[in-house]
């Protein structure tokens, strides 16, 4: 854990209740769509100069979003998100989508800047080891701000581009895929954001390729008053593989921002896609004031024979989250693996967990998922895990361990196990412990500050999924964590 | 080295008292015995060196090397050289034991303003203390403590001692649940630690142990007051005899 030293400092360099990545880009940026009407989707789809197919999907999504109702099975608490009070399009004035570096407006290279994340495609070559590049989608607001390493990418047969672009340069393979993993119809939050998404990105690897580098989005939401709904599409063609991150951030404001999106994800024979999110929403402040709503749909589907899909995420930020990303294991011999760590602190709210479901012959998964509540949080552990008729010899291993820290947080674990075949075979293991004074006062008699100890404490109870994610991740990953139970003890 | 004076402690929660009065100067490169029934307050008088919360000193003082040691936090306590070798230490799930090492002297060094210690210097510390203690590299990338047999955890606490090199070393009760050779193998280690800077408080509640580790001072704990101090010979009576002579006297 080399990690534990460098967050210590970093934990001891910003004061409590300080969310590092609070700062607002002061820059001009276009804003519009109010209220959730037939109008601002138009507006939506006209803006982005989609194909008329699309418009009419959007406007079906609209139709059947308007005889939903708000899921209220959660274990989370809010007052209601007024939709028609907000945004849907803002965009800052200088893009007009996707561009060249060069083009990019300065403020906005400075804001990645800020938040570390390279986008000049030289620095990243002059720095870094060929192998540990990573390519980037930057998403501002609603658009996608700019793409890196795109014609290198090009040259794999790979594409790496927003969903805008790919809706235009791309449309039959768009219209073949989108919507069919999470229909249309899927949920309240992915029906509306069906109809309003605004961007994200595309990815599509061709049969054979194994991916040359790691791609990531980076997603940022600065406007005011705007929702970020954003769709990601990735396809692995038979025997493919990707590599994915996505990382979030949000300007610290007083009002509730929602953010609703969309992942889809498509593997077929012989693919395998390895997604992995460090979500770090502005999380709220010590009196629970203000933070994401980040009702996301994640799914992946193992279409093909012999097909994986790994979800690793990390969930530190967002004051309510509600997000369950899944597998569907369709293809026989196919593979779902989830591995989550959902830290908790302050007044958020956490509620999430996975779904398994086994459809193919021969299919496996595995969850690890690891919960952190501390302050005034609630953090829930929720996930399906079920076997189809003819799911013949599915296997599941589903592992839920929660750690509390303190006396005012809770830590809940709802686990759904439904088998419709015999010779499936499903294990469950769940625990729930505190860290004791005991541990606290053995690490301290041996020298380790209260920080220290807690880093390092927490830091063995993540180890099982924090060695599932990309090196580059892991560290990073360690540290927010530290950053996050800042201010937790004592 | 150590001065406790009239020392005076109860129980935070429950205000139970437990220390009534404890006197007991340990002077550098001593070695002092501390034997008594059980409930006298040993194992108490080894956590309030060390830091523990749990306990309300009432009254009294300890002045380690002349500095208030109860002003102090257990981390700090730690960095100024006062090692607690716990009767049972506490398991740390997920933490490679060579990872805590690591952790355990770099923060000692940072907090006396050394620098840390470079990954092949530290490994190579660790294998010479190791290999005396018996530990193997398998054990050392085990988690802290979990699933270790009653002997592992006692001579990894010895390791963390021989490493992280403390002026006063407080060892509670080592000798529980050690077999002969275990036995044998923990005390070399402790001796190995005699030196004239640092001096050993040894809690125990038999002679065995002194067979091994010699004190040069002895003293007989009952009901939280010292009743009884003697050299070496006074283990072998009290082994000998039990400790109803003295239980009597604090009465």
């Amino acid at each position: 854990m080399p990690a534990v030293q460098e967050t210590i400092d970093r934990v001891k360099a910003i004061d409590v209740d300080q969310y590092k990545y609070g700062f607002v880009t002061d820059i001009e940026s276009e804003t519009g769509a109010r209220g959730l009407s037939e109008e601002t989707v138009r507006f939506l789809s006209a803006k982005k100069n989609e194909p008329e197919w699309m418009t009419e999907w959007r406007l079906d999504a609209l139709r059947r979003f308007q005889t939903m109702t708000e899921p209220t099975w959660a274990r989370v608490d809010y007052p209601p998100v007024d939709l028609q009070d907000l945004y849907y399009w803002s965009a800052p004035k200088s893009v007009a989508g996707p561009t060249s570096l060069d083009e990019v407006d300065p403020e906005l290279l400075r804001t990645y800047e800020k938040l570390g994340i390279p986008l000049r495609e030289q620095e990243i070559l002059a720095g870094v080891e060929p192998k540990n590049r990573v390519a980037v989608d930057a998403v501002f607001d609603s658009v996608s701000v700019v793409t890196t390493f795109k014609d290198e990418l090009k040259k794999a047969g790979v594409i790496f581009c927003s969903i805008s672009e790919a809706l235009r340069e791309y449309p039959d393979l768009v219209r073949k895929y989108l919507g069919s993993v999470v229909p249309v119809t899927d949920n309240y939050y992915a029906t509306l954001n069906s109809a309003v998404f605004s961007d994200g990105s595309f990815v599509y690897i061709p049969e054979g390729v194994r991916c040359p580098m790691e791609l990531s989005t980076y997603f940022r939401i600065n406007e005011k008053n705007t929702g970020q709904f954003e769709r990601t599409l990735i396809i692995a063609e038979k025997g493919a593989y990707v590599s994915y991150l996505e990382g979030c951030t949000a300007p610290q404001r007083d009002e509730n921002q929602l953010h609703a999106a969309v992942v889809e994800l498509i593997a077929l024979d012989d693919a395998e896609i390895k997604y992995s999110t460090v979500q770090n929403w502005f999380p709220g402040d010590k009196d629970g004031k203000g933070g994401i709503y980040n009702f996301v749909t994640k799914r992946g589907d193992c279409r093909g024979k012999n097909s994986k899909i790994s979800w690793t995420q990390v969930e530190t930020g967002s004051a309510i989250t509600w997000k369950y990303p899944s597998c569907i294991l369709r293809g026989d011999n196919s593979r779902g693996e989830f591995y989550s760590i959902a830290v908790s602190n302050g007044h958020q709210q956490v509620d999430s967990g996975t779904k398994m479901i086994h459809l193919g012959k021969n299919t496996s998964s595995r969850i690890i998922s690891k919960g952190i509540s501390a302050g005034k949080s609630q953090n829930t552990y929720r996930g399906l895990v079920s076997a189809h008729r003819k799911a013949s010899n599915a296997r599941n291993f589903t592992q839920c361990d929660s750690l509390l820290i303190g006396q005012d947080c809770g830590a809940h674990t709802v686990p759904y196990i439904e088998s419709k075949n015999a010779t499936a075979q499903f294990e469950h293991e769940a625990t729930t412990s505190k860290i004791s004074d005991d541990q606290m006062f053995y690490c301290m008699a041996r020298g380790l500050s209260q920080e220290e100890a807690v880093a390092l404490i927490v830091n063995g109870f993540v180890k099982d999924v924090i060695q599932q994610l990309p090196m580059e991740f892991a560290v990073e990953a360690q540290k927010l964590i530290s950053i996050s139970l800042e201010g937790s003890v004592g | 080295m150590l001065e406790i004076k009239n020392l005076h402690a109860r129980i935070a929660e429950d205000g139970t008292e437990i220390l009534r009065g404890i006197n007991l100067t340990v002077n550098p490169g001593e070695i002092h015995a501390i034997m008594g029934p059980n409930g006298s307050g040993k194992s108490t008088l080894s956590y309030i060196l060390a830091g523990k919360e749990d306990y309300e000193v009432t009254e009294g003082e300890i002045l380690f090397n002349g500095e208030n040691l109860l002003d102090m936090e257990a981390d700090a306590r730690a960095a100024a050289g006062v090692f607690l070798a716990f009767q049972y230490p506490i398991e740390i799930p997920g933490v490679a034991t060579m990872e805590f090492l690591k952790t355990a002297l770099n923060a000692q060094r940072k907090a006396r303003g050394e620098a840390e210690l470079s990954i092949p210097d530290f490994l190579k510390l660790v294998k010479s203390k190791a290999a005396d203690l018996n530990v193997t590299m398998d054990m050392l990338k085990r988690p802290l403590n979990v699933g270790f047999s009653g002997g592992e955890k006692k001579r990894s606490e010895i390791l963390q001692m021989a490493l992280l090199q403390p002026k006063l070393c407080v060892l509670d009760e080592t000798d529980s649940g050690l077999d002969i050779d275990a036995l044998r193998i923990v005390s070399e280690g402790v001796n190995k630690l005699r030196s004239p800077e640092r001096s050993m408080i040894v809690i125990t509640h038999y002679q065995r142990l002194l067979d091994h580790i010699v004190p040069d001072v002895v003293h007989v704990l009952s009901k939280g007051r010292i009743v009884k101090t003697g050299g070496k010979e006074l283990a072998l009576e009290l082994e000998k005899n039990g400790y109803a002579d003295y239980v009597g006297e604090a009465a």
